[in-house]
């Protein structure tokens, strides 16, 4: 079984790909920040950086099927926003009638509401063009160029390196709990209480293996020279060609940014 | 076996309790030469595993001497011992820990203090040596076991140590896997003690076996003559083949 | 604010689907705040809090743990983040999840906890596009530094009172667990209201409603876990009592609980005061010459009584968010069902 968090890398061979990981999670940051700077409202802004991210799938050749996809999952959390249609003052964009409620939607706010949909829609998508053309160890050579403490890069790889193995141990738990969870005709599972304490009970199990597997990896450090300190091979900066198209990819971005205060 | 050759591996008077108070290891002495290939049988819980992680000193004895060429295990010495003894772990998830098989080959020598050109040199010789040179780049979780094993081999051939230990080499391995480990291991020429219940192995990897239960050693000697003992194989947890 | 099930991907695979789903259709990480939602003020002040929170904490890591510690976290991040997976049915196809602050807390001592839960939520908005990335910032203050800081303050509180055994160690498991997640879910509500993005009068209700009841679920598997960890390995917890005693720590995080369960009704009764703020860190879009609106008072134009308005509008709120909830566990039954036949 491979439940693998690699799997969210697509393998491929385009320029998207080929960018350097360093450059690629700096372009990603940048995006993210012109979008939630970008104002409300600034459509045209809004559609030319959807083509940047429409276009660097298509470069990628991911298919927009799946980022499109993938990309809907922030959808939900739009519900946070939802209230915000009635409670912003201004002309009356549209109204609904329920029973005796007259409900008046402000143009305002259909437009901020709207704005904030379609932007955090844009993050998620550079997000998921990160992780589908970025392989994680790539990712970890990134994070430790940008400074992130060697502590915390030395964790994260061990995390995801074992992600997978714990969740097939989950997923175990779960298959197991299940193929035993047979139900009498008219009787109930057991109460919430009892239900909830079960889960519980795996999750400590879980972590327990989690505990004794640590120390299994721990040995395994041992016995090649781990002394507690964290080293690592350095590694290439960035060549040239890399750091032009980063300066070219935040210019971009700079002047869609530009542009988005020009029209907000 | 008359004349012990104690130049690769020499343990004396060697006493272990696990902090519960179980005795795990009681007077253990054994001498091993250099090339030599030892295998380790027993029951569970014989003390086998035990035994192995004091010779490069992730546990250490309360009592006795463990020895490794001319090094003897202590803590002042314990970098030292490490480059000398290489263990494969039973479970190559536990030995494989690293974002990549490079970064988990290179783990060893990278401690080691060795130069960069020097690190890529010894990953690419012992990823050669098993036969896995492609899958450098690679994240181990996708692979076989059988060549996760065989990786997990190099991670320690990487390190040039003299003494190879492996705990369950062939636990788990389809037929095929199980035979192109047994292919790598006869042609290592380090000295080796070889963990396992697997006796067929043992028929083909080692000239010679001792035979471990409740801590302590209960036989030692040629492998064609113990194995043939059908007693003793019985006594201890053994099945004859 | 329940989150919907993630719309899967065949390419991705079942296993995959069911990490990023179980990810997301739990009812905490519904406190994952995706990008676009805050603005971008309050997000880089929250990036830089939790910037520092983990700093401090990762300097603590360094200097309290032995050398396994990078091996442990690892390992324990990867656990929690699998443990979120393992998931009960309550009712009409909603199911209770872990969140994990407070049993991280509970086994690695408060600042383990916070390194280990960064390294969670980081990894679900880096890999699994579970909250945002500008927005990882509020959510790590919200769950890896607020969630742990309290579980912390509340779990040593009531290990004192209710004793040391067993029975003592699961009641403040549940005690800690649940106002863990009430807490972080009243911070996130607060900072949705600071951003402009919901009421504070309807966010602040329906978050802490919702989450008062999603609480109930950590609490017990929180609870639970620990019991059967006592029985097992008691060693481990008596390791993380160890490390940790930090005073300090302990006042900050009953400080607040204290301060946002005091805090967030007061502003969702008074949200002038929020607004007013809400007003003045929108100065980065105001400098910029970008429209910023204000919150107004009435949620429900149409209905003159300003309490009668809100009351309608926390119910309003409260149902809407039962009815995703239950429309996203429907989805997911029915897809499980056509994944087993």
């Amino acid at each position: 079984m491979h439940s693998s968090p690699f799997d969210l890398y697509h393998t491929g061979i385009s320029p998207v790909h080929g960018l350097d990981a360093r450059v690629k999670l700096v372009l990603a940051l940048a995006f993210v920040l012109c979008v939630s700077l970008t104002p409300v409202g600034a459509w045209p802004v809004y559609l030319l950086l959807l083509a940047v991210t429409l276009s660097a799938a298509e470069l990628a050749e991911l298919g927009l099927g799946l980022v499109l996809r993938r990309s809907l999952l922030a959808l939900p959390f739009a519900l946070a926003a939802l209230p915000l249609l009635v409670t912003l003052p201004g002309p009356t964009f549209a109204s609904l009638r329920i029973g005796r409620f007259l409900i008046s939607i402000s143009g305002p706010g259909m437009e901020r509401f709207v704005s904030i949909v379609f932007r955090s829609w844009l993050s998620v998508q550079m997000a998921i063009l990160l992780t589908a053309t970025t392989p994680l160890p790539d990712l970890l050579v990134a994070f430790g160029a940008l400074r992130l403490p060697r502590l915390l890069v030395a964790i994260l790889a061990l995390m995801w390196r074992y992600l997978a193995v714990l969740i097939d141990e989950a997923l175990r738990m779960m298959r197991a709990r299940d193929a035993r969870s047979g139900c009498v005709e008219g009787r109930g599972g057991g109460s919430l209480r009892w239900r909830a304490s079960v889960t519980g009970a795996m999750a400590g199990s879980l972590f327990l293996r989690g505990f004794e597997r640590s120390e299994r990896i721990h040995s395994a450090m041992l016995s090649r020279g781990y002394d507690g300190t964290i080293r690592s091979l350095s590694r290439q900066p960035p060549d040239s060609r890399s750091w032009r198209l980063m300066v070219l990819g935040l210019a971009v971005l700079a002047g869609l940014l530009l542009l988005g205060y020009r029209l907000g | 076996m008359t004349d012990r050759d104690c130049l690769a591996i020499q343990i004396e008077g060697l006493r272990f309790a696990y902090p519960d108070g179980q005795v795990a290891l009681r007077d253990i002495s054994l001498c091993v030469g250099p090339g030599e290939h030892v295998a380790i049988v027993g029951p569970n819980g014989a003390g086998k595993s035990t035994l192995m992680l004091h010779l490069n000193g992730i546990l250490t004895g309360q009592q006795g001497v463990v020895r490794v060429g001319d090094v003897e295990v202590t803590a002042a010495n314990l970098r030292l011992v490490r480059a000398r003894v290489g263990i494969v772990f039973q479970n190559p998830d536990d030995q494989l820990f690293s974002p990549t098989v490079f970064d988990d080959v290179a783990y060893g020598p990278i401690y080691m203090g060795l130069s960069e050109p020097e690190v890529r040199e010894r990953v690419s010789l012992a990823l050669r040596q098993v036969d896995m040179e492609s899958y450098a780049p690679r994240t181990s979780h996708h692979l076989s076991l059988g060549e996760k094993k065989r990786i997990s081999v190099a991670t320690v051939l990487a390190m040039d140590p003299q003494v190879l230990i492996l705990d369950e080499p062939s636990a788990g391995l389809d037929p095929r896997a199980r035979r192109k480990l047994i292919v790598l291991l006869q042609q290592l020429r380090q000295t080796m003690l070889v963990s396992t219940h697997d006796l067929r192995l043992v028929q083909e990897l080692c000239s010679r076996t001792v035979v471990l239960d409740q801590g302590g050693i209960v036989a030692d000697g040629l492998t064609s003559v113990l194995l043939a003992d059908e007693q003793l194989l019985r006594a201890h947890g053994l099945e004859p083949i | 604010m329940f989150a919907l099930d993630r719309m899967g991907n065949e390419a991705m695979g079942w296993a995959t689907r069911q990490v990023g789903g179980a990810a997301v259709a739990s009812g905490p990480p519904a406190m994952h705040i995706p990008d676009g939602f805050l603005s971008t003020g309050v997000s880089l002040v929250l990036w830089a809090v939790a910037v520092l929170a983990i700093g401090v904490a990762l300097a603590q890591v360094n200097r309290e743990l032995d050398e396994r510690k990078v091996p442990l976290m690892g390992v324990m991040a990867a656990a929690i983040f699998a443990g979120q997976m393992l998931n009960f049915s309550v009712t009409g196809g909603t199911s209770g999840h872990l969140l994990g602050s407070a049993i991280a807390t509970a086994l690695l001592g408060p600042w383990g906890a916070i390194v280990v839960m960064t390294c969670v939520v980081g990894t679900q908005a880096i890999l699994f596009q579970d909250g945002g990335l500008l927005a990882l910032g509020a959510n790590l203050v919200n769950m890896a530094v607020i969630g742990v800081a309290v579980a912390y303050a509340v779990f040593v509180v009531s290990r004192r009172l209710a004793g040391r055994g067993r029975f003592g160690l699961m009641l403040s498991g549940l005690v800690a667990g649940w106002t863990s997640i009430l807490v972080s879910a009243l911070a996130c509500a607060l900072q949705l209201a600071l951003s402009g993005t919901s009421p504070a009068n309807l966010a602040i209700p329906a978050m802490g409603g919702i989450h008062a009841l999603i609480g109930i679920g950590e609490g017990i598997i929180t609870a639970a876990a620990l019991g059967l960890v006592y029985t097992a390995r008691r060693d481990v917890l008596e390791r993380a009592e160890d490390t940790a005693s930090v005073r300090g720590l302990v006042v900050g995080g009953l400080a607040l609980a204290v301060l946002l369960a005091v805090l967030s009704p007061l502003a969702s009764t008074h949200p002038d005061g929020l607004e007013w703020v809400a007003e003045e860190q929108g100065f980065l879009g105001a400098a910029l010459d970008a429209p910023f609106r204000l919150i107004t008072d009435y949620v429900f134009p149409g209905i003159a009584d300003e309490k009668t308005a809100t009351v309608v509008a926390g119910i309003v709120g409260i149902a809407v968010v039962m009815l995703a909830g239950w429309l996203a566990g429907g989805a997911r039954r029915r897809r499980e069902s056509g994944r087993s036949a």
